[in-house]
This record gives structure tokens, C-alpha cells and sequence, in this order.
């Protein structure tokens, strides 16, 4: 039997059962629909999110104090871990990769000018983290290279707290008061956007170490280190780890590489996608039984000709062969159809939700294909293999 | 042994075919010998239940016996295996029904292909082998009609079309009138004994005697067993 005779024998099969097989192959292309628009939503989201993260540069190192990982002791019995300080943060500047290095303290204060309140989180930040998160300044400046230790009570803006604190004034050389204390504000920065949830406009930058009397804490949250592009990462952490280890007499800190949190997220990420594809997964289980209850109609329905079909020398495998086809023609089909379904939604879901972004991934969509077409495979076997083996004398006395 | 078992077609000895129904043992064949040279035109008859129809699908390797050996062509089918079987089915064996069998979403010329195309025949070649088929049964214009635009008489040329396409041996037919009228009857008798005429083999089985009596070799069955084998010389009308 050639491949055309094969395609016009199940090709008229499933044509002369149009609206059966129509339904049918429906059923597929909503779970393949399903999976593919799922998975792009999933796929955009992953991409959107990664872009967030990136923005702020891929050579960074974050340095936060204790240890993460888990010893079967607990280290509980020399001392809790020391702070990370500002002269932390200063020596590590002397290390000859380091481009830029941002102490952090973070807090929520209440911010005051002119009689308008606004409760919002202020950061403790350095002067080099503009350059470290690519930060762009918009208005003014950026917190000056000061005395870290003693540094001159200055106040950056974030576009939204300029907006809300000071309307259509100029905020320049203004004074506004902090948690009670006096900062004169030198810049207003660039308007960043949300990250997960954190409004990065809504804030307001000091000098950290005046951060950390204001909110009276003792040591930073997190220095970030941004490296020279090509010094390998191990190496950056390496003389990070042996820095510290040499100025708090062990090794307390925890170093997260960038590469590392892109990894973990991406994982999260992928984990996310995988999950939402298998609830796609189930609409296509669904479909797949539709398959095989149709097939096994079909079976029952063409016994009479299954038996005109052996009477006239088909083998076996060629009867096989014909019934296990339609259920692929009919599965790989609607796969078909399900894929241009569910792209289509997908760039309609683009043009009327741009927030989202939806980004339909060829991996996914041809992985969908595949499924579709093994969910055919496996739909029809059963009724094929039923077909393949009735005894010819029987089927054909069949009314 | 007489020259004829040289030209021996088919070569039936001792076939039992017995079926377990419940605790009850069914022989619907039972010892079952048969010599059928090449070029004979053969009825079955005998009544309801008598092993006709069984022993039509036996010798169309539809069926299985469960004693005895079957020579076709010198071959001992028996031996052979499902696919094997199915070949020379393809090859050697035509069928016709009573019910026609005629795929009902094909045309009447995809009809006649099926065969054809179950053995690989190249699309070319089997034009050349459906045309003059059909024209042959005066079906000709009626190639592209789906059978139920067709009459019964038509149905059952295309049928024969289609069993005599790949040009068998033998034909096997299993009440070929069954489904017509009258007229249509005496036609497509007419078209298999033609058949006939031109060498091949014909096997058929039928209620009616006097369709019965017109082949040139009549068995009669009973419960199973050949009961009476009467050769007169000349086919046609009696």
C-alpha cells in the first residue's frame, strides 16, 4: 500500500464522517490550544520577569551576613555572626576587580515636606549605585562621594516620591524630613517600574550610614559588589570570601552571585511553565479519550468492511495500519488546529493585554505536536489492534 | 493416480472443522475429502446449518480446519501462517457475497482498486487492469458512483470486478442471488459463468436448486458431510 492510497483510504474515512471527526479532533486542539497558550503565557512571563532582574546588570555580587547554608551543628556557641559595616563595605573597594561596591540598609519612614506625609521605604545606599544598578539620575545628582562614615544627610528621590512629595515644585536644595531627621534633597532619579511587587520609584535614598543611626541598626542588610566584566566569577568570590573571612576572623558572610539568583529563578520559572503545561496536559488526556471512544465506534461500526478487507488479502498490520492512521490523522490534526488556536489567542492576548507578554515558544509548540501525535498512537491502538485481530468469518456475517 | 491429479486446483482430505458451543461439540464439517481440478464450475447446496458456507470460508482461508490438510495449487496451506494466508488470498482467491461488501464512502471503481491496492500495484498499471474490468461487466459508466447509487445487479458486478481484478484462480461465491431480483439474477450467473468459460474455478454455494443444477458439478451437504457429488457435462439452464 503507497503513502497516497494510505492518506485517501483514512482521508475518506474521517470525511465521510465529517462532523465526528470534526468533534473530535476539537477535543485536541483545545488541550493543544491549552498547552501552547499556557505555556507562551508561561514562556513571556519567564522572559519578562529574567528582563526585570537583568536590568540592573549581570556582574553583581550580594553580600549578606550569616551563613545560609546548614552545618549539623549549630554555630550558635561562638557568637552570632558580625555585622556587615560600612568599613566592610569600604575595604572591599580596595579589591582589585571591583568596580563599584553599595553598602544597603533599608527601612520604612515616614518622609515629610511642606505638611504632605508619605510613609515609604527608605533605602541606605552609596554613591556607585547608579553605576552598579544602572541607575539613571533624571534631575540633580546622585548621593556625593562623602566620608562613608560621616557622610553629609543628602536625599535622592524616586520619581513617584518626587511626584507625590512635592507636585510641581522643584525639589532641588529642598529640605524634607526624614523619620524626624533634616535631608536636603540633591537628585531626583529615573523612573524604574515595579520589580516583583516593589515599587522602585516610591522611595527615597540617603547616605547609609546615615540609614543606619536613623533606623538604629548596627549593621548592613546586603553590600553589593559590581565586578569588572570578565573576571570570572569564582575569583570575585573568592577575594570577597577572603577579605572578610580576614577582617571578622571567619567565614560569616553568604555571597550570591547574580548568575546564581538568574538560575534559581529561572528554575522557579521553568517549574511555573512545566506546571501550567501539565494542567494543559489534562485537556488533551480528555481528548485523547475521545479519540479512543471513537475509534472504538468506528471499529465496531466498520466490522463488515474490516472483514471485506481480510477476505481480500489485507494483512494484519495493514488493517492496523489504516485505523491506528485516522486516529493520528484526527489527533495530528487537531494538534494542528490547537497549535494556530492557541498562537492566535496568544497574539490576540498580546494586543489587548500588553502588560502581559505572551511569547508562544517553538520548543513547546512542537513538543505539543509530538504529544498530539503520540496521543493518537496510543488513543488508536487499542481499537486497531482489536480491528487487526477479528476473525474475518465473523466480521464479515456482522450486520 | 489419473492424469488430473497433476492439474489438481484443490485438494481437500479428511477436514473436520469442529466448533465448541457451550459443552456441545459442533462438526460442521466432518471428514471432509474433496478433489477440484482447474476450470470447474462447482454448487454447493444443501440446507440451513449444513457446513456450505464453512466450508466456502475454509476453502477462501477465512477459516481454519481443525483436522485434515488442504492442498491449493500444491501448496499446503495449512502450514502457512496469517500473512502468508492473507497473500494468497490476494492473489489467488476472489470472493463474491451475498451482501456485496462493497465499501460504501469508496467509488465503484476505488472498489474494484482495493484488492490492487492492498498488494502494491502501481497506480498506472491498475488503471490499465480496472478499466477493461469494468468495461467487461458493463459498468463502465457507472466507475464513479458510490454504491448506493447503484443497483443491486450493479452492486454485485462491481463485487465480481472486484474479486477478478488481481485475475485469480478461483472464485468463490456464497449465495451471489441472494439480494436480487429475478432478471438481475439470471445476469450476473450469466457474467460468472463466463467466467467459467474463460478457465477459472468456480465455487459457489447457493439455497437455489435451480441455480444449483446449471454447474457442472453439484455437491450436496449434509450435517457436515459431502453427501452427494453429481457432474453432468455441459453447464447452462437445465
Amino acid at each position: 500500500m503507497t503513502t497516497t492510497d494510505f492518506l485517501r483510504l483514512t482521508g475518506t474515512s474521517l470525511i465521510a464522517h465529517r462532523a465526528r471527526s470534526l468533534l473530535t479532533a476539537l477535543g485536541i486542539a483545545v488541550g493543544i490550544a491549552a498547552v501552547v497558550l499556557l505555556t507562551s503565557i508561561g514562556e513571556g512571563l519567564q522572559q519578562f520577569v529574567m528582563a526585570q532582574f537583568t536590568q540592573f546588570g549581570t556582574t553583581i555580587v550580594a553580600i549578606n551576613p550569616g551563613k545560609a547554608t546548614t552545618a549539623g551543628t549549630s554555630m550558635g556557641m561562638f557568637g552570632t555572626e558580625r555585622p556587615l559595616t560600612i568599613e566592610d563595605a569600604m575595604a572591599l573597594e580596595q579589591l582589585p576587580f571591583a568596580r563599584a561596591v553599595v553598602p544597603f540598609v533599608q527601612g520604612n519612614a515616614e518622609v515629610e515636606f511642606g505638611g504632605r506625609r508619605r510613609r515609604t521605604t527608605v533605602y541606605g545606599a552609596g554613591p556607585a549605585m547608579p553605576e552598579a544598578f544602572r541607575m539613571g539620575v533624571s534631575v540633580g545628582r546622585f548621593l556625593p562621594e562623602d566620608n562613608p562614615a560621616a557622610p553629609r544627610a543628602f536625599a535622592v528621590l524616586g520619581s513617584k516620591m518626587r511626584d507625590e512629595l512635592f507636585r510641581e515644585e522643584n525639589p532641588l536644595g529642598q529640605l524634607i524630613t526624614i523619620a524626624g531627621s533634616r535631608f536636603r534633597v540633591v537628585g531626583v532619579l529615573e523612573s524604574k517600574g515595579t520589580v516583583l511587587g516593589f515599587d522602585l520609584d516610591d522611595t527615597v535614598y540617603i547616605p547609609a550610614a546615615r540609614a543606619m543611626s536613623l533606623f538604629n541598626v548596627e549593621g548592613l542588610i546586603e553590600i553589593d559588589v559590581m565586578y569588572e566584566e570578565g573576571v570570572p566569577v569564582d575569583r570575585v568570590v573568592d577575594g570577597i570570601r577572603r577579605l572578610l573571612t580576614a577582617r571578622h576572623g571567619r567565614d560569616d558572610v553568604t555571597i550570591t552571585t547574580q548568575q546564581q539568583m538568574l538560575d534559581v529563578l529561572g528554575g522557579v520559572l521553568d517549574m511555573l511553565t512545566f506546571a501550567v503545561a501539565a494542567i494543559g496536559g489534562i485537556s488533551l488526556l480528555v481528548g485523547a479519550i475521545g479519540i479512543v471512544t471513537i475509534m472504538t465506534i468506528a471499529v465496531n461500526e466498520r466490522t463488515n468492511e474490516i472483514g471485506l478487507l481480510r477476505a481480500l488479502g489485507a494483512q494484519r498490520s495493514q488493517v492496523l495500519s489504516l485505523f491506528l492512521g485516522e486516529a493520528i490523522v484526527l489527533a495530528a490534526a487537531g494538534g494542528l488546529a490547537g497549535l494556530l488556536l492557541g498562537a492566535g489567542l496568544g497574539q490576540l492576548l498580546r494586543v489587548f493585554v500588553p502588560a502581559l507578554p505572551v511569547q508562544t515558544s517553538v520548543f513547546y509548540a512542537l513538543l505539543a505536536e509530538a504529544v498530539a501525535v503520540s496521543i493518537g498512537l496510543v488513543a488508536g491502538v487499542l481499537p486497531a489492534r482489536r480491528a487487526a485481530h477479528l476473525d474475518p468469518v465473523e466480521a464479515l456475517r456482522a450486520e | 493416480m489419473r492424469e488430473l491429479a497433476t492439474t489438481a486446483m484443490i485438494e481437500l482430505s479428511h477436514i473436520d472443522r469442529h466448533f465448541q458451543v457451550g459443552d456441545q461439540l459442533v462438526k460442521a464439517l466432518d471428514d471432509v475429502s474433496l478433489h477440484i481440478d482447474r476450470g470447474e464450475y462447482i454448487s454447493i447446496m444443501g440446507p440451513s446449518g449444513s457446513g456450505k458456507s464453512t466450508l466456502l470460508n475454509l476453502l477462501g482461508l477465512l477459516d481454519q480446519p481443525t483436522a485434515g490438510t488442504y492442498f491449493l495449487d500444491e501448496v499446503d496451506v495449512t502450514s502457512l501462517d496469517d500473512g502468508q494466508q492473507a497473500h494468497l488470498r490476494n492473489k489467488a482467491i476472489g470472493f463474491v457475497f451475498q451482501m456485496f461488501h462493497l465499501v460504501p464512502r469508496l467509488t465503484a471503481a476505488e472498489n474494484v482498486e482495493l484488492p490492487l491496492v492492498l498488494a502494491g500495484v502501481p497506480v498506472e498499471e491498475r488503471k490499465r487492469l480496472i478499466e477493461p474490468s469494468l468495461e467487461a461487466l458493463g459498468i463502465a459508466e457507472r466507475a464513479h458512483h458510490k454504491p448506493d447509487q447503484l443497483s443491486g445487479g450493479q452492486r454485485q458486478r462491481v463485487a465480481i470486478a472486484r474479486a477478478t481484478v488481481m485475475q485469480p484462480g478461483v472464485l468463490l461465491a456464497d449465495e451471489p442471488t441472494g439480494n436480487l431480483d429475478h432478471k438481475s439474477g439470471e445476469d450476473v450467473i450469466a457474467i460468472l459463468e463466463g467466467l467459467v468459460d474463460q478457465g477459472i474455478t468456480l465455487i459457489m454455494v447457493t439455497h437455489d436448486m435451480d441455480m444449483g443444477r446449471r454447474a457442472t458439478r453439484q455437491l450436496r451437504m449434509m450435517d457436515g458431510r459431502l453427501d452427494q457429488d453429481l457432474r453432468t457435462s455441459n453447464h447452462g439452464p437445465s
